[in-house]
């Protein structure tokens, strides 16, 4: 019998400490599977956010930094200006991405700057205990919309993919998810593209990930990828958004 | 060398560059602007990197980042804006990244004014930020000595790993003086290798990570107690300091920066009229000179000790700690923006003296 | 059909259940007579003649404690 599939190399041997069934971990293996694939693991350096993820940098096995809150473009621009040649990645949640950190990435993306982040959306704070996200549904209960998200009072959520895809600077832009198997290959390829992008120049990357956060959302890990499909899919849909190299195809 | 004529914050660029820097981000604002120009010029002429950012808080992460990265990094900015970097200085200070940070101070509160000003000798000495950290803080008092202090900027940041501050009023960025660049250029290939930085492990090493948070109570305890080690071995190794005619005087001044000269003019006045005035003039603002300036006031010939500050009264704290007090301390300034006036200055030395 | 084998790393196991959601032949369970260190009852296998090395649940699982083999 050989190996079909075993743990990364590309992650270290340090234990998640994620919630049962969170998709973190998923994507943590999707993006260390990558960096294993396209051999960068030794020439890669990490940015990990702040959020559930905020540990990020003991799990890849690879150079890491964790930065404040929201400003993970910042320092990932700092660390690729000064070492073009390597790899640079950030892992941001929507509070850090969305939320806080909103400027950080919009000048990123339009400067083009050539790393590429992994944004992990699933409509709520997680770490801090399922308060509300820019991207928490109109709707959605969250401990700090304890009645629901209201429109008249927060608007309704930000989609930054489509927005980020108005950008020039922004090379390749995709929303993915991965609540079944052939959606967590479909990410694994979108992940691949974003790095080989970034590895040939061709300027900012970003995928998104729509992800499941079963404790706060007080739902069986089964059901929260249930969830995702079936709420978060209509108002966040899948797709490219913005793919430099189909328009230089044409 | 031949002294050549230079503007403040264009010398303070330059001698960054041959102080080894190679990285610069920053975001514009008066009376600093020029630091960010004269680097977009001639950063890109040595090989290094300019860039402006979408905001102060953003060029003191890419200071992060880039320092992650093992670059010679610097930013400069204005009051308003290293308020807005004082996150960042909190965060780099615990993940132990070398780094120089430049403020041409303007005056506060609030937007304040574009005027020069002195009102963040708080901010720079007891942290703006959050937690326990300190930086080293030099407050030059003229161009030249902005240039001089430079390279020790950058060498104290990258021994220590940790930031070094440059404050001066925006009077020091915005004139012209002469200037002799006494030090030879650093040369890159001479600079310190950096083992902890995150450069990639190439196969040879296990992943370095740069980080601040330490979850554990006992790490975040040690972490700080580390920290607070390396702090007061800089308290015990780093202080400096100037003074002039501060033996047997009968007053002294104390002042940092522009309001140091004023001090000097009016201690020229006093002298006319047989008051011996003596200025003791922190360099480093934290490490703070206590025992130096207490063995200066504590002579038994000074009668009173008068702080000089182009703010309210923020250095007159230290200057009491300093003094502890032996002899009456008093206060003399002038606030948002405007320059106290060397005859100003020597009424209150008058009036601390009882004359 | 192909023969696989699944191996779990099961003081790991979290007990999320998404591999169990996800397999083909419907061959994963919690395994109620045992309970790790973490208080989880793992995932495991014991009917693994019918298993055809698909990956789906290592795949799906996300802390990585599953590994696939197949003939």
């Amino acid at each position: 019998m050989a190996i079909v599939y075993q743990k990364s190399k590309g992650l270290t041997d340090v234990e998640f400490h994620y919630c049962p069934g969170c998709t973190h971990g998923i994507v943590h293996k999707l993006v260390a599977e990558t960096l294993e694939e396209l051999n960068i693991l030794d020439n890669a350096v990490g940015v990990a956010p702040v959020g559930c993820s905020v540990f990020a940098y003991n799990y890849f096995n690879c150079d890491m930094q964790g930065a404040a809150h929201g400003r993970a473009p910042a320092v990932a621009t700092g660390i690729k200006r000064v070492l073009p040649e390597h790899v640079v990645f950030t892992y941001q949640g929507d509070g850090d991405l969305a939320a806080i950190g909103t400027a950080e990435i919009v000048h990123a993306a339009m400067r083009g700057e050539k790393f590429t982040t992994i944004f992990i959306n699933n409509a709520i704070y997680g770490m801090t205990g399922g308060q509300m996200a820019p991207t928490t549904l109109v709707g959605q209960r969250a401990t700090t919309a304890p009645l629901g998200r209201e429109r008249e009072h927060y608007g309704s959520p930000i989609r930054m993919s489509e927005m980020l895809a108005t950008i020039d600077g922004a090379a390749y832009i995709e929303r993915v998810t991965v609540t079944t198997p052939a959606n967590i290959i479909k990410a694994k390829r979108a992940i691949k593209k974003a790095f080989q992008l970034q590895i040939e120049g061709k300027g900012f990357t970003m995928i998104e990930v729509l992800s499941t956060c079963p404790t706060n959302w007080g739902l069986t890990p089964v059901e929260a990828l249930e969830w995702v499909k079936e709420k978060m899919g209509p108002f966040f849909p899948l797709g490219v958004f913005r793919d430099i190299t189909a328009e230089e195809a044409k | 060398m031949a002294k050549e004529l230079w503007k403040g914050n264009e010398a303070i660029a330059e001698a960054a560059i041959r102080a080894g820097c190679r990285c610069y981000f920053g975001y514009p604002i008066t009376p600093q602007s020029e630091i960010p120009e004269y680097m977009s010029l001639h950063m890109p002429k040595v090989g290094g990197i300019f860039l402006q950012s979408e905001s102060e808080v953003a060029a003191i992460n890419m200071v992060y980042g880039a320092s992650g990265a093992g670059a010679r990094v610097m930013t400069s900015s204005s009051s308003p804006g290293v308020s807005l970097k004082q996150e960042g200085i909190s965060y780099i200070c615990s993940a132990e990244l070398p780094a120089v940070i430049v403020n041409v101070m303007r005056g506060g509160p609030g937007l304040g004014t574009i005027q020069p000003a002195q009102g963040d000798y708080f901010q720079a000495t007891r942290g703006g930020g959050h937690g326990d950290y300190r930086v080293i803080v030099f407050a030059p008092a003229n161009i030249q000595e902005v240039v001089d202090l430079m390279q020790d900027s950058f060498e104290l940041a990258d021994k220590y790993r940790m930031p070094v501050m440059m404050i001066m009023d925006g009077m020091i960025g915005q004139m012209m003086e002469p200037v002799e660049w006494k030090k030879p250029a650093v040369k890159l290939e001479d600079l310190p290798a950096k083992p902890w930085a995150t450069t990639g492990t190439k196969g040879m090493r296990a992943p370095n990570v740069i980080n601040s948070l330490f979850i554990d109570p006992n790490a975040s305890n040690d972490h700080n107690m580390r920290l607070h080690a390396k702090y007061q071995h800089i308290i015990a190794n780093e202080q400096r300091y100037e003074t002039a005619e501060t033996e047997d005087a009968e007053l002294i001044f104390v002042a940092f920066g522009t309001p140091a000269r004023l001090a000097r003019a009016a201690a020229r006045l006093l002298e006319e009229e047989g008051i011996k005035a003596g200025v003791f003039r922190p360099i480093t603002i934290w490490p703070y000179p206590y025992d130096a300036l207490y063995e200066a006031a504590a002579q038994d010939s000074v009668k009173a000790v008068v702080t000089v500050e182009m703010n309210t009264g923020q250095m007159i704290d230290d200057v009491r700690i300093a003094v502890r007090g032996c002899k009456p301390v008093s206060f003399v300034g002038q606030a948002g923006g405007r320059v106290p006036t060397p005859q100003e200055v020597a009424a209150a030395a008058r009036l601390a003296l009882g004359r | 059909m192909a023969s696989g084998k699944v191996t779990f790393r099961q003081e790991r196991c979290k007990g999320c259940n998404l591999c169990v959601s996800v397999c083909p032949a419907k061959i994963i369970f919690l395994d109620e007579d045992n309970t790790n260190i973490k208080g989880y009852h793992p995932a495991t296998v014991t009917e693994m003649d019918k298993c055809i090395g698909c990956a789906n649940c290592a795949r799906i699982c996300p802390d990585s404690i599953i590994t696939v083999e197949r003939n």
